[in-house]
């Protein structure tokens, strides 16, 4: 029986100076790195592929296999880029780790890539985080000194550069293919799938794209072994992972445990809903997965359990609302915020999304009427499956879901003429008073 | 507004130029850099990225319209984002943008008169564990209320030093886009490793000696 938390990840960010090479290396840090270089390419993806890690970034691929993919001795380039354009709302964990540990990702992307032959790996960090670039380029730069990167790395005769690469602010580019179009100089826009990344990425070359929470996944696997990362997590879902809670929570923050855990287990280790209040709606992944109630509190926050639940894990990003939240204005917000980010290039999401926001809005202020909420599952349903790629899917989640747990509320805009809510009371500074 | 590039700058586009294996990856750090030296996305700074890389004007702008991060006006020297996204728009980060354009007498995506504060609502930032958020440059504010932003506003329209809650001194808006643009200033050391919301599981596992498995192989023992 593995504790109740397992830190690993950020086992060292309460480190002096966590951030410095010589703050890593004092921990055992680059010596995974080591390890690597004295296997097999092969082996370092069997390992990887045993241990059942899977995409911490929404998806859940396995990743060993999608490593797998890439097609050896074609001659080709291969290319690692890191996704490092956390974005989805509610999402909050790979830029702690950047900031307080940077190297823990440098060390994974080095041996990911020497174990999908890459000697060039790209590290696509969102722009809207100035430290967290400072700290990567610093790491990097660290880590070449160190010769960690460049050439003949530690006389392996394996060669790396890794590039830090500032996105300039769209969501859409968390979508891999999205990101390779921005990666390459050009508008983020999703590329038609197949063919897959793993055969005609980055400069139509064979490339892996996986998130930084995976990638910095990668050391302690090699260094541990496979058994002792499938030793916590459950059948399917192997290993452990960050959860970010946030929101009407006593003590928000991240929460690495091993996968399973449920939302009342991670409640109580936070001191539950803010002090007089209860829980009404919660996100398991992100807002792209379709919202929970108190109904889930006992749900194992995996793959395969969430998913049979109605949503999804995603990011594991658990925003926690209490019952002072209006949740048709939170749906409206989301709905905002897809129709702002819809990158335009598919009918389906950038037409429906700017309907859905037209009706939620209408909605909001009491000036709808019933068969709006047809219309909003309509278009849902018109959108869901038949957009270029899952941002179109994602903003119908928030909408469907607090149609099927929220009909009444939506209603009661209708009768109240206006939203019932008083926002002030949702807020962090409300007075205790005033909100029990 | 004066275009600045010189052949300093256009040096340093093709220094960026060279750090990708094709070229065009450069654009979007090449037009941060542009933004560093003219304030904002510049008619000019977009014919020398198009010079550089063989591209057309069009081209180029075509990149630069889609990113939110690109402006089309000058920015002031401090670009105060607010998070209106749900979550934080509900901890109090609508209540702060009000509060914060009454403030500062601007709209959305508009500058003070006298050129200090760029005020724009900004979609999640990642930091929800902290909300409600505001970036100052792209620094992190965390935990703000209407009150704490107006005495941060303040502060930066004064000219008083500023300092990130996880993050470093505010530079100006200029400069965090060089940095962007791939040429760091050396302060990735100011600062601390991580908040307290950071490392809300880290400290409740000390305090009750959780732990991950430790195996022969564990990272402790190696070192």
């Amino acid at each position: 029986m593995t504790d109740t938390l397992t830190p690993v990840l950020t086992d060292n960010w309460d480190q002096d100076r966590a951030w410095t090479i010589a703050a890593y290396e004092q921990r055992g840090g680059y010596g995974a790195l080591r390890k690597a270089l004295g296997m097999d390419q092969d082996a370092v993806i069997d390992i990887v592929k045993e241990s059942g890690l899977r995409g911490r970034g929404g998806a859940g691929f396995p990743t060993g296999m999608k490593w797998g993919f890439i097609p050896q001795g074609d001659g080709k380039p291969h290319y690692l880029v890191v996704n490092a354009d956390e974005s989805e709302p509610g999402t909050c964990k790979d830029i702690p780790l950047m900031l307080a540990t940077p190297h823990t990702l440098v060390e994974g992307v080095i041996i990911s890539s020497y174990a999908i032959r890459s000697n060039h790996a790209f590290i696509y960090c969102r722009g809207e985080v100035l430290h967290v670039v400072r700290r990567l380029q610093q790491a990097v730069a660290e880590a070449y000194a160190a010769g960690h990167l460049g050439t003949d790395i530690h006389g392996s005769g394996y060669d790396l550069e890794v590039t830090v690469h500032a996105g300039a602010g769209a969501y859409i580019c968390g979508e891999e293919t999205a990101l390779l179009d921005s990666l390459e100089g050009m508008r983020g826009q999703p590329r038609l799938r197949p063919p897959f990344p793993a055969v005609a990425g980055l400069y139509a070359c064979p490339t892996v794209v996986n998130n930084v929470e995976t990638i910095a996944s990668v050391p302690c696997i090699v260094a541990n072994g496979a058994a002792w990362f499938t030793s916590m997590g459950t059948e399917k879902s192997k290993g452990m992972t960050i959860y970010s809670l946030s929101g009407h929570v006593t003590r928000p923050g991240q929460y690495e445990a091993p996968l399973g855990i449920t939302l009342r287990e991670l409640l109580d280790l936070a001191g539950g809903v803010r002090d007089g209040h209860e829980l009404k709606f919660w996100t398991p992944g992100g807002s792209s997965t379709p919202i929970l109630t108190g109904a889930h509190l006992d749900v194992p926050l995996d793959y395969e359990a969430v998913g049979a639940a109605g949503s999804m894990l995603g990011t594991k990003a658990l925003q926690i609302f209490d019952e002072t939240t209006c949740v048709v204005r939170a749906v409206l917000r989301w709905t905002e915020f897809y129709k702002h980010e819809s990158c335009g290039k598919c009918t389906p999401c950038r037409e429906g999304t700017w309907w859905l926001v037209q009706i939620l809005a209408r909605l909001e202020q009491g000036d709808g009427n019933e068969a709006d909420l047809d219309k909003l599952l309509d278009l849902s349903d018109n959108i869901l499956g038949r957009a270029f790629c899952a941002l179109g899917d994602g903003a119908t989640a928030p909408i469907t879901s607090s149609i099927e747990f929220f009909r009444d509320e939506y209603l009661a805009h209708l009768r109240d003429r206006g939203c019932p809510y008083d926002p002030q009371l949702a807020t962090l500074y409300a007075p205790a008073e005033a909100t029990a | 507004m004066p275009a600045q590039i010189t052949d300093d700058t256009v040096a340093e586009l093709h220094a960026i130029a060279a750090r990708y294996p094709k070229p065009r990856s450069a654009l979007l750090p090449m037009l941060h850099l542009v933004q560093s030296v003219d304030g904002y996305v510049t008619p000019e700074g977009v014919e020398a990225c198009a010079d550089l890389l063989g591209l057309t004007a069009v081209e180029v702008s075509a990149v630069a319209t889609f990113y939110s991060m690109y402006k089309r006006r000058p920015v002031g020297d401090y670009h105060v984002g607010v998070c209106t996204n749900t979550l934080c728009a509900v901890m109090g980060g609508d209540a702060i943008f009000e509060r914060l354009k009454d403030h500062l007498e601007v709209g959305n995506d508009e500058t003070t008169d006298d050129g200090s504060v760029t005020l724009e609502h900004i979609e999640c930032n990642a930091a929800c564990d902290y909300a409600p958020v505001v970036m100052v440059n792209w620094e992190f504010f965390d935990n703000q209320t209407p009150e704490s932003a107006v005495a941060l506003v303040d502060d930066l329209t004064a000219g008083n030093e500023v300092i990130a809650t996880r993050g470093a001194r505010v530079c100006r808006w200029r400069d965090a886009e060089r940095v962007l643009a791939g040429f760091p200033d050396g302060r990735g050391d100011e600062g601390l490793a991580a908040g307290p919301a950071s490392l809300a599981g880290l400290a409740l596992a000390r305090e009750r000696q959780w732990s991950a498995p430790v195996n022969g192989g564990s990272r402790e023992e190696q070192s």
